[in-house]
């Protein structure tokens, strides 16, 4: 009995040596790879791009990566944002189906990767020429426990999106930069326009700016503790009633988002805490169609601690632990995430490269990009718990109860803690 | 020859149902059971741990499963009765002579022939609170307009109200084919000797009926208590949780983030033994009252 457990252990000690020696290009598989211009094969990407305005533009990346290495064909698939964690997930998990490239959200990056569903990088083809280029946001959301399991294809954060004609005819010449502030100004136009202030959108990752303003977040990895019912975050949740209560249109909790997005690009709410991956739509909307110049961008306000701060968003490219083609996934995945292809991906698209080098003047004409470009500095990365997706669900319940008045703030947030403590084995509840 | 029916229900029926019971005794989930993932290797790590899953659950102490079992029973029970009072209503109404009743059968049942998420997603729309034809509506003429699915209240009642408008149409068309299968003369009879319509609505349709009813009523609430769509498509994912019957909440067990498989086999095997036990208890009563 025990010698079987030895050669258990043996077996596993040697199949997890074989995967690093993967990585380091030393073993028969990658060792014969030296030159990319032989890897041959096929491979599967699984993209989520907006499917209308986004997914064209990588389709043609596709296109010049196959003219350049003819031997490998890629097999592009474009996957709703929404359904594609589970559809990932059940296909990793059997092996069957699973794509060799994917786009993972960055908030999914630590769950993927302490389920062993996507390879570690380090070493390999996809991070040939090193990462010094990458912008220090979106490359902190490749790490997991010391490796590093994506490279960074197109970052995001939160900042203030307004409406500058609106503002102008409050009287108000500039974004309001505390959340005390961000209330007075929503009043303001309220009562000079008739127009709603803002609109607070009742989702938990919204609520995110809130809590880094008052420099605490979810739970704290380094001394085990939940903090989500510190008195940082009571205070917190306490200032997003505030802007509920005060200041935010009557929000719809069962279509909020789009209720959101709608009232916003009609021009009949004046400031939202958004992202750059919704500018294109409200452009499209009849208050900024043809007058792009009144969308205007301003960092998210900042909290008691003075900084204003955001999560960091966006999504990295991450390859499959089980893709039986690692090389040239390694390979497509560096060749999506060069400096050139950010660049084009750019310029098509109005995403935010996560490349320093790709903010090229030409890029940085685009308004959309260049109003949120300075926004990035306020960007900073969620906590790495590979559970953060599970927390989101007992937090966004508790916040619209509170939100809702259901419950007060403290006893909101102080049975959202006892859900944590469910889904964090080993942590404890913080003061 | 009973050899393939033993197969067919081994393979189909008791394999999953084993798996999940043993499931609900382990403290798996999505880290820690086996895995062969390309190269990698993980062993299972997951272990016994025998009824602790139920004992968290049926005492009461996850804190979860009381207030949603009462939810779920109060959903079923509104539901249930809803869709058989006005089945029946609308049952009565096209039983009679009438011109055009093949047309209004039509359009009663078509409620049911929309698939279930198409109906619910039009809902959603018309029960929007800035962009909904609900509002439209009142606004028009003066009344305020109202947030339908803000507050849990609000939510459980829009969620009963789309529940009735699916399942209504089913209950309809099976209470009319009970209704059909009376005979005539007991009502021709009844009539010569003077009965009211109330009393012959008492005494001659509802035991008529009671074949019907018996297994409408079973069948309505197992399909209610495990309605799904309705409720997870309706209020999408920003609600309090609190319009959450026993099987979205498993669902949302299983398939949030890091998936609890112990747990959500927990809740599965709970919910199967209250159906069963429902199920039982109202074949035997059943049974009773005909023999009586």
């Amino acid at each position: 009995m025990r010698r079987g457990i030895s050669i258990a252990a043996a077996v596993c000690a040697l199949a997890l040596t074989a995967t690093a020696c993967g990585d380091d290009g030393d073993d028969g598989s990658t060792g014969k790879a030296k030159d990319a211009k032989d890897i041959s094969g096929s491979l599967t990407y699984w993209d989520t791009s907006d499917a209308t305005t986004e997914a064209p533009v990588y389709k043609k990346l596709i296109d010049d990566f196959e003219k350049k290495y003819p031997k490998i064909k890629v097999d592009y698939e474009n996957v709703e944002f929404a359904s594609i964690e589970q559809k990932f997930k059940s296909a990793a998990k059997t092996g069957k189906g699973a794509p060799d490239v994917m786009r993972a959200d960055v908030g999914l990056i630590p769950e993927y990767a302490s389920l062993h569903y996507i390879a570690p990088l380090d070493g390999t083809l996809a991070l040939k020429g090193g990462t010094d280029d990458f912008t220090e946001g979106p490359l902190n959301t490749t790490k997991y426990q010391g490796k590093t399991y994506g490279v960074p294809s197109v970052t995001d954060t939160l900042g203030i999106l307004y409406n500058k004609k609106l503002f102008k005819k409050a009287g108000i010449d500039k974004a309001p930069t505390t959340w005390d502030e961000f209330i007075e100004t929503a009043k303001t136009i309220k009562k000079k326009t008739g127009v709603e202030g803002t609109y607070l959108n009742p989702d938990s990752y919204f609520l995110l700016p809130f809590l880094y303003g008052e420099g605490t977040d979810l739970a704290d990895t380094k001394s085990k503790k939940i903090t989500i019912n510190s008195p940082e975050a009571v205070k917190a949740v306490t200032t997003a009633k505030k802007v509920y209560d005060q200041a935010s249109a009557k929000v719809d909790f069962a279509n909020s988002y789009d209720n959101m997005q709608t009232s916003f690009k009609n021009g009949e709410v004046a400031m939202l805490v958004q992202g750059p991956w919704s500018v294109t739509d409200d452009l499209s909307g009849k208050a900024f169609k043809g007058d792009e110049g009144n969308l205007g961008f301003a960092p998210v306000p900042a909290g008691s601690t003075g900084k204003p701060q955001a999560p960091t968003g966006g999504h990295d490219l991450t390859v499959y632990q089980g893709s039986e083609n690692l090389d040239a996934a390694y390979l497509f995945t560096q060749f999506m995430t060069s400096s050139q292809s950010q660049q084009k991906v750019a310029e098509g698209t109005a995403t935010l490269p996560t490349r320093e080098s790709a903010y090229t003047p030409k890029v940085l004409e685009d308004p959309r990009i260049k109003g949120f470009h300075p926004i990035m500095k306020t960007a900073r990365p969620r906590v790495a718990l590979p559970q953060v997706g599970s927390l989101f669900t007992p937090l966004v319940q508790q916040y619209t109860k509170i939100l809702q008045g259901d419950v007060s703030v403290k006893s909101g947030l102080d049975a959202a803690a006892k859900d944590f403590k469910k889904l964090l084995p080993g942590y404890t509840i913080g003061s | 020859m009973v050899a393939p029916v033993v197969i067919v229900l081994a393979v189909l029926v008791l394999y999953p149902l084993g798996y999940g019971f043993y499931l609900s005794l382990t403290d798996a989930n999505e880290a820690n059971v086996a895995r062969d993932i390309g190269a990698f290797h993980a062993p299972a790590t997951y272990k016994m741990v025998w009824f602790d899953n139920y004992w968290s659950v049926l005492s009461g102490a996850d804190g979860d499963f009381y207030p949603r079992l009462i939810w779920t029973v109060i959903w079923t029970l509104s539901c249930v009765v809803l869709h058989i009072a006005i089945g029946m209503g609308l049952a009565l109404l096209l039983n009679r002579q009438m011109r055009a009743k093949l047309l209004y059968r039509a359009l009663l049942i078509l409620p049911w022939a929309v698939p279930a998420f198409v109906g619910v997603f039009a809902w959603r729309l018309m029960l929007n609170s800035q962009y909904g034809v609900f509002n439209d509506m009142i606004t028009a003429v003066g009344l305020p307009a109202q947030n339908w699915l803000a507050t849990p209240f609000a939510q459980k009642t829009a969620v009963i109200m789309v529940n009735v408008w699916i399942g209504v149409p089913f209950n309809m068309v099976a209470l009319l084919g009970g209704l059909q299968s009376i005979p005539k003369e007991l009502y021709e009879a009844a009539e010569m000797d003077g009965a009211s319509p109330w009393q012959r609505f008492v005494h001659i349709t509802l035991p008529g009926l009671r074949p019907v009813t018996n297994t409408v009523v079973l069948l309505g609430c197992i399909w209610t208590f495990n309605m799904f769509a309705v409720i997870y498509l309706l209020l999408g994912q920003n609600t309090t949780g609190e319009a959450d019957i026993l099987v979205t909440f498993a669902f949302r067990k299983a398939f949030t983030g890091v998936s609890d498989y112990s747990g959500a086999a927990t809740y599965g095997i709970v919910i199967l033994a209250l159906l069963l036990a429902f199920s039982t208890f109202y074949r035997r009563r059943q049974l009773k009252t005909e023999q009586a």
